[in-house]
């Protein structure tokens, strides 16, 4: 019994650390594509992020000026995004993809000719990174039965930036749901016509959605390589950009359902960790590459709406040219 | 616009892709100058490394002809307004098919049975794999983006399982299967100009390059020659239009895909059959999304990709030859070239086209 309390308070802990990259990655792709502009650059952001964030940390030994570093990076990425996409009414798709791959490349020749470490960044020294923060109280409660460890080992003891994760949420929640600027923002991806047609311009607002983009991408980025690691090494985001997409879709692009879905893929990568190997009573050896693969099989399977129906914002993926 | 006729075709069809091209390349040399590295000693090493000599060449084509596979898997696709993301996986998938069908029947079909046999299984996997997401965008309208992008990462994971647990050989650590009968192998380029007396550097070039052009030729008489293809682009530009012809937009949609993942699945035909020699994982390195590139690049249209293909071939071989003399500079700069050249040639195209195209447009007839 205290073994399988101790597993689940492992277990929390462990899917809180994975989810935290995939929630802001996320609500980065959910303003983006609330306003219309859809972004498979979450990826690419993402891995810049990192990339500046670490190379930062590495050469002036603050973990705060990385993380500065970090979201200049992945904003200027997103307004390359912008710029091909909402300037010049490209496809949004190809210019997603463009940004992956050159950051997926960029990355790695940078960190060589900076650091001579074969594409990767120095190991970063505990100054240079976000530390675990001990929340108040939590050596004092620990010895309490079940909510001690809850609240020590699960809600306390993760770095600033998972605490940023949290707050995140709502108040992306906020900003979408009872500012003028959300109201605007809604708008924009479903009906652009009716928002140019109230005297607000449709660019203008999506350049706005992307920078907000670039912005959480960023620390999502800054997480991944000064946080939850100890420096840059190359294709470090291995694909979370692309299941924080997921994600984005499987929570039907609202804040909550989308933390959710952030959550459960993550609590399944902490799953397969555990079952590696090992076998479950009933069912045997679970191969780890099922587990691996469940959100995007998931998300196929929402998509196709065999398990609710997920609909995108109605003008998403569509330039908008204004009438002459 | 007053006194301002159309552009000559050529604007459009070359001028614009080259000055794009031009553009990325620019844009890949000032990255190149701000490592600190000199950017016309690296695009010397590049051609040099690419086409100086007979190995070189040989490694071009090779490369050249996974590019062809999956550009024109893009390209068909796109035709029928897709875009299929998912070439990586279907190349993969495409590949388990080749082997399975080397591993099957190698040694007990004859050499030209067993290519037929294996183009059909390479093809027939990747078509599977590219069928599932164009059935679902037909039929559900689940976006073809989003489930190809998600079939890549379940291709993944799957080809992982089945090498690990399935096809590795018992005993050995490395995820591989055995090596197929020497009769599966494709002749090289080496070994069919030998035939014929004439003696060329080693190389991976084999006969799946031959295949890759004959492919390209085939899509071309397809897209544009015949009744399906026709009905095809039509879907492609306006699904209303298609309906109201009685064409099924749905019906071509997945044609179109099955048709994509086919052609992707080929790859495995160079890689596995040609190559390789046996399964193993992650052989396709990629070139999924090269093909991207490659079918932005050549316009959609076979004669095109084949160009584009040669391009990002050569920048392939050329770029492991800089990462060899200019130890400065990593081989994943060729990885920075090709997300500019999607950047440039692909999301923004029409960044110079309209200066092009009212500079050289011709002044309209006079009226008389």
């Amino acid at each position: 019994m205290e073994d399988a309390f101790l597993m689940i308070v492992t277990m929390a802990s462990a899917t809180l650390r994975v989810a935290t990259p995939l929630v802001l990655a996320a609500l980065a792709g959910l303003f983006a594509e609330r306003s219309g502009i859809v972004d498979i650059g979450l990826e690419g952001k993402m891995l810049g992020a990192a990339f500046a964030a670490a190379a930062t940390a590495a050469v002036t030994g603050s973990a705060w000026l990385g993380l500065l570093a970090a979201i200049a990076a992945s904003t200027v990425l997103s307004m390359i995004h912008g710029f091909a996409s909402i300037t010049h009414n490209g496809n949004q798709v190809v210019s997603g993809m463009a940004l992956n791959i050159m950051v997926a490349g960029l990355c790695p020749v940078l960190a060589q000719a900076w650091f001579r470490q074969s594409g990767q960044t120095p190991m970063l020294g505990q100054q240079a990174r976000f530390g675990p923060i001990e929340l108040p109280f939590a050596a004092a409660v620990a010895k309490v039965p079940v909510i001690g460890p809850l609240y020590a080992q699960v809600i306390s003891g993760h770095n600033i930036l998972v605490y940023i994760a949290a707050i995140a949420v709502p108040l992306v929640g906020f900003i979408v749901y009872r500012t003028s600027f959300g109201l605007r923002l809604r708008a924009v991806g479903e009906n652009p016509e009716a928002v140019d047609t109230a005297g607000v311009s449709v660019s203008r607002l999506r350049y706005q959605a992307l920078i907000l983009a670039g912005i959480l991408c960023g620390v999502a980025g800054a997480y991944l390589s000064t946080a939850h690691n100890a420096g840059f090494i190359r294709d470090m985001t291995a694909g979370k950009g692309y299941l924080a997409l997921a994600a984005l879709i499987f929570g039907k692009w609202k804040p909550v359902p989308t933390l959710l879905a952030c959550l459960l893929f993550a609590f399944a990568d902490a799953v397969q960790i555990r079952l590696q190997g090992v076998p479950v009573p009933g069912i045997g050896v679970i191969p780890v590459q099922l587990i691996q693969a469940l959100p995007y099989i998931l998300t196929v399977f929402l998509l196709a709406g065999f398990v609710g129906k997920s609909i995108a914002p109605r003008a998403s993926g569509i330039p908008y040219l204004k009438e002459r | 616009m007053a006194g301002a006729g159309k552009a000559p075709v050529w604007v459009d069809l070359a001028l614009v892709p080259l000055v794009n091209l031009a553009a990325a390349l620019v844009v890949s040399g000032l990255v190149v100058a701000a490592v600190g590295q000199s950017p016309l000693e690296a695009l010397e090493v590049l051609v040099t490394g690419a086409f100086g000599y007979g190995e070189a060449i040989g490694y071009t084509l090779y490369y050249t002809t996974n590019f062809i596979f999956t550009g024109l898997a893009v390209a068909v696709a796109f035709h029928a307004g897709l875009f299929n993301i998912g070439g990586e996986g279907q190349a993969y998938i495409g590949g388990l098919g080749v082997g399975l069908a080397c591993l099957a029947f190698g040694g007990i079909l004859p050499f030209p049975l067993m290519l037929l046999v294996a183009i059909a299984f390479g093809a027939a996997f990747g078509a599977g794999w590219a069928y599932v997401p164009g059935w679902l965008q037909a039929k559900r309208g689940s976006h073809v983006v989003i489930t190809t992008i998600m079939f890549n990462f379940i291709a993944a994971a799957l080809m992982t399982y089945i090498m690990v647990y399935v096809l590795i050989v018992p005993g050995q650590q490395s995820p591989e299967s055995r090596q197929f009968d020497a009769t599966t192998f494709l002749p090289t380029a080496k070994q069919a100009f030998a035939w014929i007396g004439v003696d060329i550097a080693a190389s991976p070039l084999n006969l799946s390059f031959v295949v890759a052009l004959i492919a390209a030729a085939c899509v071309w008489v397809f897209v544009w020659h015949t009744y399906v293809g026709y009905e095809l682009r039509v879907v492609g530009k306006s699904e209303k239009a298609a309906v109201y012809s009685g064409i099924s937009p749905a019906r071509h949609i997945v044609l179109a895909m099955a048709i994509s993942g086919a052609l992707a699945g080929l790859v495995g035909l160079n890689e596995i059959m040609g190559v390789q020699h046996r399964l193993l994982l992650n052989f396709t390195g990629g070139v999924g999304y090269v093909g991207i590139a490659v079918a932005l690049m050549g316009r959609n249209h076979p004669f095109g990709i084949c160009l584009a293909a040669l391009l990002f071939g050569a920048l392939y071989q050329g770029g492991s030859e800089l990462a060899f003399s200019m130890p400065q500079l990593s081989k994943e700069m060729v990885v920075v070239i090709q997300g500019l050249v999607i950047l440039f040639c692909g999301a923004l195209e029409h960044l110079f086209r309209p200066q092009l195209e009212r500079l050289f447009a011709r002044p309209l007839p006079a009226r008389t």
